[in-house]
């Protein structure tokens, strides 16, 4: 089962090290993690994708509470929450593709933000599946080169993984 | 008054109460040296960084204090590494102190530069960098509150070479802030009182406790409720002493080569109390026969010991010793005849078990039984002394031969089963405990990973007495090669050795070889009159013995191999 966990950490020496250490070192699985500061400078918030039973699951956040600078983990996949990934995409585009291209965009809510004379690169957000969905109804005019951020998820409601206290 | 930070590090392990520690200096470390020159700490020289951090565990085990070595950068850093793991696996407080090439030079491949906090990330409970004078205060303050709280652990701390010499004012912090660091003391009543119900109404009861008994020093809690409740228990290999192994409720320590009763009983249990204990693959044998009908109440301060690699019905996270004694003050409100009938037969069989099958060996051979030697070690010292061992057919033999009467009094490498452990460990425990004997139980091949500390020992007059079971092989491998390969013994015979006794009276420390039975007691008798150096007695014993029961790879429990 796919898992999205949010893990508060101190902005300390070697953290980064430290979790994704510990998912190689115990045959944990990453599919995602990005990470990056949250309001207070002091504190990042990282967001890891992995799989595994709930077994392996329940091991995985019991050890990632078990480093000295987590301060809260919780998995937000078993919570209502909303996630996103953000693709980069440049594909092929001359004149005679470019307004088709162009439509395909605006059905998936993409942002075309640079253009040459025979590529485009599109901004498009959003859940996994439907990022795969426009990379597949692009494919035919050819995909130069795809980059992704790893996924973010927050929780709905007005709680917050920051407190943590 | 500014202080360099060798002498803010210095005064900080004096305001932690260290007054022993082990270290190899080397150049980064020349500043912190020069420091410790003229502190009141001791300071211990060991011959290799490896003897010293395992002297540094064996304190800490012996004495409950945190332990502390230094190394310096590179190979000084490296060389702790087997012990660092050591101590993580075994739960073992240390406070490992590393030199560090200056600050600048780091990440340019410097003279003796060694990524240590990246290699020795995966075996640390915590380590640190320490990026300014200033921070040392507070970073020490830190590295023995982890080390020694919670499940205990090793924390390193790197030292760049430029952070001692610069200056600082020294600030002693006032009050710990660990914001993502808050183990769990007290346990949940309303899960202990679960338990104690579940107890109450169990048929076949078993408690499981292991390490964590020894370390939170919950001996007297353990016994107490073993006393009120009936309720028979099993150690784990480092769980032996949490209850007196004279006891009547104690059955002995389970796993691959524990006692027939401990690990028949495991198989049938319809409830277990694990305290503090890992369900390690040594313990269990494999899973599935593992108490197969039991459900499993489990006393852990850390939680991701539970559930780990059994599941458990009724997880209770904290401290030993707190959890064992909130139980106490609940345990008049049960009624612990209500099985009454059940649990004697219970009881019974268990203990015919045991009649059928204690350990043993043939008492009646003319030759050294290497069991024969524990067994005399355990008489002349009157189950008194503390015993380390090093790995293989010694360790289990140990674990066999000698009862243990309380925590701390057994000393062996169980996760990690690190062979040259055992003697320096038997240097520390010393050092930590001058006026108890400390032997360490030895394998030929084991001793001779860390047999220069004979120096040390003599350097500082401690008494540790050696007993190597001197088989000329890699014991525990030839076992395995004779029981599952065909006799093929392939690099195990050990049979180019030194003269141990030329060996040690090279060091200037006492050399014995016995070989005779009836030699046996006598040395070990007279080597306790030696008080000042330390005693290597050389026993030639039976070269084939096995070690039985055993469970081999793969089986379960109750699937012991009996010769
Ligand atoms: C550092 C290290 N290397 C290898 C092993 C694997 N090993 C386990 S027991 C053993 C043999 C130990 O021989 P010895 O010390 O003579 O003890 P014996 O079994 O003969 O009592 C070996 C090689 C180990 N545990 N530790
Ligand atoms: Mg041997």
């Amino acid at each position: 089962m796919r898992h999205t966990i949010s893990v508060l950490v101190e902005n300390k020496f070697g953290v980064l090290s430290r979790i994704s250490g510990l998912f190689s070192g115990r045959g944990y699985n990453i599919e995602s993690l990005s990470v990056n500061n949250t309001m207070e400078p002091e504190f990042s918030i990282m967001t890891i994708v992995t799989t595994g039973d709930d077994a392996v699951i329940e091991q995985i956040i019991k050890q990632l509470r078990k480093l000295v600078n987590v301060l809260k983990v919780r998995d937000v996949s078993q919570m209502e929450h909303i996630e996103r990934e953000m693709h980069l995409v440049k594909v092929k585009a001359n004149q005679e593709t470019r307004s088709e291209i162009f439509n395909i965009i605006s059905t998936f809510r993409g942002k075309t933000i640079d253009i040459t004379n025979n590529s485009l690169v599109v901004e498009i957000t959003g859940v996994s599946d439907k990022v795969s969905a426009f990379l597949k109804v692009l494919e035919p005019y050819g995909i130069i080169e795809v980059v992704r951020t790893g996924s973010i998820a927050i929780a709905r409601g007005s709680k917050s993984t920051t407190d943590f206290k | 008054m500014k202080m360099t930070g060798a002498e803010i590090l210095v005064e900080s392990l004096r305001r932690e109460g260290v007054d022993l520690l082990f270290g190899y200096p080397g150049g980064v470390l020349l500043g912190v040296y020069d420091t410790l020159f003229d502190s009141e700490i001791k300071h211990i020289l060991p011959r290799h960084e490896q003897g010293g951090i395992h002297a540094a565990d064996g304190y800490a085990r012996a004495t409950g204090k945190v332990g502390v070595c230094f190394g310096t950068s590179g190979p000084g850093a490296t060389n702790l590494v087997t012990g660092i793991c050591n101590a993580q696996m075994d739960s073992v407080p240390l406070v490992v102190l590393t030199g560090q090439v200056s600050s600048d030079l780091i990440g340019g491949d410097a003279f003796q530069e060694a990524d240590i906090i990246g290699i020795t990330r995966p075996v640390v409970k915590h380590s640190y960098l320490i990026s300014s004078p200033e921070e040392i205060t507070t970073v020490i303050k830190e590295a023995f509150h982890i080390a020694s709280t919670g499940r205990p652990g090793p924390v390193v701390v790197d030292l760049p070479k430029d952070m001692m010499a610069q200056k600082a004012e020294f600030k002693w912090p006032t009050k710990i802030d660990l914001p993502g660091y808050n183990p769990t003391v007290k346990g949940h009543l309303g899960q202990i009182k679960k338990m104690l119900r579940l107890l109450e109404g169990a048929k076949k009861p078993v408690i499981y406790m292991g390490g964590g008994v020894i370390l939170s020093g919950s001996n007297e809690e353990m016994t107490k409720l073993s006393e009120i409740t009936g309720v028979p228990v099993i150690s784990s290999f480092l769980g032996q002493g949490g209850i007196p192994g004279t006891h009547e409720n104690y059955i002995g320590w389970l796993g691959m080569h524990g006692n027939y009763a401990s690990n028949m009983a495991m198989a049938e249990p319809d409830f277990i109390l694990a305290v503090g204990t890992r369900f390690s693959d040594r313990s269990t044998g494999r899973l599935d026969g593992f108490a197969p009908n039991a459900t499993i109440a489990h006393i852990d301060v850390d939680p991701s010991s539970i559930s780990k690699n059994v599941k458990i019905d009724v997880p209770i996270v904290g401290d030993c010793m707190a959890v064992l004694k909130q139980a106490l003050a609940e345990v008049d409100k049960y009624n612990w005849d209500k099985n009454a009938s059940a649990r004697k037969d219970w009881m019974a069989k268990i203990k015919a078990w045991d009649k059928k099958q204690p350990f043993g060996y043939d008492r009646e051979a003319d030759i050294i039984k290497p069991q024969y030697v524990v067994e005399s070690i355990y008489k002349v010292t009157k189950g008194e002394a503390i015993i380390c061992t090093e790995v293989g057919q010694n360790q289990m033999w140990a674990g066999q031969f000698y009862k243990f009467k309380e925590p701390r009094q057994f000393i062996s490498s169980g996760g990690l089963g690190t062979m040259g452990y055992g003697f320096p460990a038997a240097l520390g425990a010393k050092l930590g405990c001058p006026e108890k004997e400390v032997f360490d139980i030895a394998g030929d091949g084991s001793f001779m990973m860390n047999l220069q500390e004979i120096c040390t020992a003599m350097q500082y007059n401690v008494a540790v007495k050696v007993a190597i079971l001197n088989n000329k092989y890699l014991g525990m491998i030839r076992q395995w090669q004779n029981m599952f390969f065909n006799n093929r013994y392939s690099e195990c015979c050990l049979d180019c050795q030194p003269d141990f006794v030329k060996l040690a009276e090279s060091f200037g420390a006492v050399g014995m070889r016995i070989e005779k039975k009836e030699d046996v007691e006598g040395a070990i008798r007279e080597s306790l009159k030696i008080k000042d150096r330390p005693v290597i007695m050389d026993f030639c014993v039976d070269r084939e013995e096995n070690v039985f029961p055993m469970i081999p790879a793969g089986a379960a429990v109750n699937e012991m191999l009996l010769k």
